[in-house]
């Protein structure tokens, strides 16, 4: 019974639940960008940007391209800096596509919101001097999956509130926001980021991170991701939760990032090909039967059901064979052409949800006929 | 006492047959306590299911394997009552939104961003957060995908969602991008070979080489059909000697047989013929898709090869109509009538090119 009554030892009193430990924040969120300037390529936006920090004028917002260049980060960025951490809060409205958008909440929430006319403020916490302008800023992420009677509800509040709230529509496809709300807003146009921008950034992520990698992995970090630097980020991140938990800790390599992109082996795509009678690199050695031009429907099928049961996605085998017609040395501009429109027809097939075995011997035959 | 599949299936990772590679990965992965999203993606029967499970229990120890179904109601925008089944452990919790049809959307929302929005409250949990693992993934619809993309960032300290799919390409990229992606590949004949005579083993019996080929032909790289499969060879013959047959599912034959009318005869009288069949296939709830692919693989291998090109490219054409269409029966029948009047132009050596 006394037992019961000692003083319990104090077991693992942890530290505050509610602060992340950095070790495990993904890196994309860790590396976002804190300034505008740290901003990578997208030089043409982040210069009108910069302008309207020191004016403190800022018109309406379109931000629009592929996903991964960042956008999301620039705003973000931009409003910490214009309002600073203290302000952030009650100044920025942050909406995405997680959050219901329908047309009562543009109604109510968004309305609320920009009729509120902010507290002047402008001594900080930290001691830094924030900018802090008279007015507030809503971001709409992803706003092309907003639905269009939502976006035509915003049209007027855009233009009434225009005093003191600013919006800022954040989107991959421009034309799917509507004309009414685009022309009342300023465009920035992201472009994909180019090889070095991309390079010097993973450089400096791996060196902060204390990681070993050479130029190999780098390109081929970029190659797979196509531009799409979140991508790149958390592949890197990825293979290097995998290289440094494997017992011993190896080095990443390309082939790594290339499995866990889940892109086809070239081993695999050459084979296929080969078998479509499309002559690849004389690099490999072709064995007799591999000889292309001889394969019937049976082997093609054969093939195919291979490769599926691999399990490797149906729009990465296709994206993988069009690089390798379609940069083919010997085919002629018809031959490529032929396969050029099977593919397209393809992957709006497999878009709007196609069987992918079906599809893939589809594609198979038919350029086995285009080429042969 | 339960299937064969389920009884002996491996519960951790240490257990698992094949791809070692991939479960050393895993057992890393669940080690290291920086867990990402991940999407499993794979063909049927391959072992992603498998794979979730045993890294779960990696992560969280034995208490994963208590499970409880719920059943909860959600409410449409327009008020509507959805009812989604939830198989839920102190640690983790498993939904398949594509049972909520067109409003998986609202699901995804409500759901994750409860769960998102409450820290793990057992102390004594291994890990910080808790796993949310999403079935059938790539039957999400698109704004279901759009609602996953924020979330998934933001709410990366209380939550991991792991996603399990047939393939990848009917995801968004945004989606892609933000996950691990792991690809199960099914199993080669020696895996599934050392899988069945272990199984065999365990159950206490010799498998003869030649049954477990013999089956492993048939299964075209279904693991859980395999087993089946050897469980019902094994019941209907203890001793698994002599002529054994692995009994196709009746659909199969059914489906076959639709083929071979296709052949025998072209006329519209066996279009009718073929429609009742097709009713019946339908009815008793057999996809279309499946249906058009069995049949369109006996008839391919009954034509001339001249035309085996041919009705595979008009099977793919049908199938995607089928799935942007709205009634079934009419891109199977149109199918079938393509196909015979193919089969009837390429004997009396018509050309065809003015009828496309």
């Amino acid at each position: 019974m006394a037992s019961f009554f000692k003083p319990q030892p104090q077991t693992a009193k942890s530290t505050p639940k509610h602060v992340v430990d950095p070790a495990l924040q993904p890196w994309v969120e860790k590396y976002r960008p804190k300034t505008i300037d740290d901003v990578s390529a997208q030089d043409h936006t982040v210069a009108v940007l910069r302008k309207t920090l020191s004016s403190t004028n800022l018109p309406h917002m379109l931000f629009y391209g592929p996903p991964g260049t960042g956008k999301t980060s620039t705003i973000l960025a931009l409003a910490r800096q214009l309002f600073g951490p203290d302000n952030f809060r009650n100044r920025v409205l942050e909406l995405n596509a997680s959050d219901e958008r329908g047309i009562t909440i543009v109604r109510d929430k968004i309305k609320n919101f920009a009729r509120q006319t902010p507290r002047a403020q402008t001594v900080s916490s930290d001691g830094k001097e924030y900018p802090c302008p008279p007015y507030k800023i809503i971001i709409l992420d992803e706003a092309d999956s907003m639905t269009q009677d939502a976006q035509g509800a915003l049209r007027r509040i855009m233009e009434t509130y225009a005093r003191i709230t600013r919006f800022c529509l954040v989107c991959n496809y421009v034309t799917r926001i509507i004309e009414p709300l685009a022309s009342r807003c300023s465009k920035f146009r992201f472009t994909p980021l180019d090889h070095s921008s991309s390079s010097s950034r993973l450089a400096h992520i791996a060196s902060e991170e204390d990681i070993q990698i050479d130029d190999s992995v780098i390109s081929a970090l970029i190659s797979t991701s196509a531009g799409d630097l979140r991508r790149a980020i958390t592949y890197l991140q990825s293979a290097h939760r995998l290289s440094s938990s494997s017992e011993p800790p190896t080095l990443i390599t390309p082939q790594d990032i290339q499995e866990i992109a889940g892109v086809v082996p070239d081993v695999v795509i050459h084979r296929f090909v080969q078998t479509l009678g499309v002559e690849v690199g004389t690099d490999m050695q072709v064995d007799v039967e591999n000889k292309p031009g001889n394969a019937g429907f049976n082997r093609i099928r054969t093939e195919v059901r291979e490769i599926i049961r691999e399990g490797y996605s149906a729009s990465q085998i296709l994206l993988q064979v069009h690089d390798i017609v379609v940069s083919h040395p010997t085919l002629n501009a018809k031959q490529k052409s032929s396969c050029a429109i099977i593919f397209a027809e393809a992957d709006k097939a497999l878009c709007d949800g196609a069987d992918e075995e079906l599809w893939i011997l589809e594609v198979a035959l038919r350029v086995h006929k285009a080429v042969t | 006492m339960s299937l064969w599949v389920d009884q002996y299936r491996p519960r951790s990772l240490e257990e698992l047959h094949y791809h070692h590679e991939l479960s050393n990965r895993l057992r890393s992965l669940a080690s290291s306590g920086d867990f990402p999203h991940m999407l499993f993606y794979g063909p049927s029967g391959a072992g992603k299911k498998t794979r979730i499970t045993c890294t779960l229990k990696k992560l969280f120890g034995p208490g994963v394997e208590k499970l409880k179904i719920d059943q909860r109601i959600f409410l449409s925008p327009s008020k509507r009552k959805l009812e989604v089944n939830i198989v839920q452990s102190n640690f983790h919790i498993e939904i398949t939104p594509s049972e909520a049809g067109n409003y998986d959307r609202v699901v995804i929302q409500e759901l994750l961003k409860e769960i998102a929005q409450t820290q793990q409250v057992d102390l004594n949990a291994k890990q910080r957060f808790k796993v949310v693992i999403i079935n059938e993934a790539d039957s999400l619809s698109r704004d279901a995908q759009a609602a996953l993309r924020r979330t998934m960032e933001k709410y990366m300290s209380n939550m991991r969602i792991i996603l399990c799919a047939n393939s990848t390409s009917r995801l968004i990229a945004p989606i892609k991008s933000r996950c691990l992606l792991m690809r199960v590949a099914a199993p080669n004949a020696e895996d599934m070979q050392t899988v069945m005579q272990h199984v065999s083993k365990r159950v206490g019996f010799d498998l003869p080489p030649d049954v477990a080929l013999k089956i492993i032909e048939d299964s075209g790289g279904n693991l859980r059909k395999a087993i089946l499969c050897l469980e019902a060879l094994k019941m209907q013959s203890p001793d698994l000697s002599g002529a054994l047959t692995i009994a196709k599912p009746d659909w199969e034959t059914y489906c076959h047989k639709v083929a071979d009318l296709i052949i025998s005869e072209q006329s519209p009288a066996r279009v009718m013929e073929v429609r009742q069949k097709f009713y019946e296939l339908l009815s008793h709830c057999i996809p279309p898709a499946t249906i058009l692919k069995t049949v369109a693989d006996r008839v391919v291998e009954r034509v001339d090869d001249a035309i085996k090109a041919d009705v595979m490219h008009w099977a793919a054409i049908y199938e995607v109509r089928m799935r942007i269409g709205n009634k079934k029966i009419y891109h199977l029948e149109a199918w079938v009538v393509k196909v015979m009047s193919l089969y009837k132009h390429f004997f009396y050596g018509m050309d065809l090119t003015e009828f496309d």
